[in-house]
């Protein structure tokens, strides 16, 4: 690198290493979107999460109903199963440690959401 | 769409054969031409933006870099080094979507979005991805995550039904979210343009009446102009969290 043309006059180096430096993954508190946009999306993902999970277990229990002849049974369990699974979507969603993006949430399961 | 005094706020998102006699033998309908025009429009976009390729970028190419950048620094930011392959996925992702939303937006246009059929294919898309990559990456510690750590081994007949299930919501949320606010946004449009014309009709009171419903309008296109773009960007922005977790150790 004998020609260095960069009108900032820093060294190829340390603007080597400033590129570097950018690119690398930054840490869980600098990850934070932050802004508008992503307060927002927190919004309205929040109803949804309550629903969708109850959706899924309604879904399951009917399902597993009609297939092995157990009528209400399986429909009842998986209805409270998705039910509690829906709260704990929200709960994950809005967790005051929610906000610090780390891969798995402290309890281990996975992640928010 | 709305007849005399009935209003059939649904009819505008029945599908029907477009392109004369070769789409009615294809079974072509709105739904798949909108997403074709959606995909068109942004290579277009992208081609004809990046096309002059200059130093300095004017200003179709700076749109152009400033839409690759905004992806590329979320999906690097959410997901990390790995982002950087997934970059593409998310980035196509978000300007279907976004792109789809925004057309249905037009007068004789159509919402793909608005099809439950639509946004669960788009979900299952990102779902299947990030188990795979899971599998992949993670091996058979993928499926630990359903015990959540520390809880007592007599609670997992409990835990991990819940956990099983808070995750296989992830694509249900996902595609009811788009496909929900799309339908409410259009099924309102339609009501209150029912409105205006049922007012219209009840004479000289009601057509000064009939300008309120019309006002409403616009301000809800301002606001479905906002939740477009939200939603494209919360399924964005969730397909990156899927696919952090993915990658993680």
């Amino acid at each position: 690198m004998d020609k260095d043309n960069d009108p900032s006059g820093e060294s190829f180096n340390r603007r080597l290493e400033a590129a570097r430096e950018r690119i690398k993954p930054r840490k869980a508190a600098e990850r934070d979107t932050g802004g508008t946009m992503s307060d927002l999306g927190l919004v309205i993902r929040s109803g949804t999460e309550l629903v969708s999970a109850l959706v899924v277990g309604v879904g399951i229990g009917w399902g597993l109903d009609h297939w092995l002849g157990t009528k209400p049974w399986f429909l009842i369990v998986f209805s409270l199963l998705g039910g509690v699974a829906g709260v704990l979507n929200v709960w994950r969603l809005v967790r005051p440690d929610a906000i610090s993006t780390k891969a798995d949430g402290p309890d281990g399961g996975p992640g928010r959401l | 769409m709305a007849a005399g005094s009935s209003i059939d706020a649904l009819g505008q998102f029945e599908l029907h054969p477009v392109l004369g006699a070769l789409g009615e033998s294809l079974r072509f309908s709105q739904s798949p031409m909108m997403m074709i025009v959606a995909a068109l429009l942004v290579l277009a976009f992208l081609y004809v933006g990046m096309r002059p390729a200059a130093v300095v970028p004017g200003r179709l190419q700076a749109a152009a870099e400033m839409c690759y950048d905004f992806i590329y620094n979320m999906a690097v930011d959410t997901i990390g080094v790995e982002g950087k392959a997934f970059f593409p996925f998310v980035f196509t992702l978000f300007f279907f979507i976004l792109a789809g939303n925004y057309l249905g937006l037009l007068p004789f246009s159509f919402a793909f979005t608005s099809h439950i059929a639509v946004t669960l294919a788009l979900a299952l898309m990102v779902f299947c991805l990030s188990i795979i990559v899971s599998l992949k990456v993670q091996g058979a510690k993928f499926f630990a995550h359903f015990m959540p750590a520390g809880a007592p081994k007599a609670l997992a007949p409990l835990l991990i039904p819940i956990e099983i299930l808070s995750f296989l919501s992830r694509p249900v949320s996902l595609s009811i979210r788009l496909f929900a606010n799309m339908v409410a946004g259009h099924v309102m449009f339609d009501m209150f343009a029912a409105f205006t014309i049922m007012l219209a009709g009840l004479g000289f009171f009601g057509e000064i009446i009939a300008v309120g419903p019309v006002v409403i309008n616009i301000a809800l296109m301002a606001l479905e102009l906002l939740v477009g773009a939200l939603q494209a960007y919360v399924f964005a922005i969730l397909t990156c969290i899927y696919l952090r977790e993915a990658v993680a150790h």
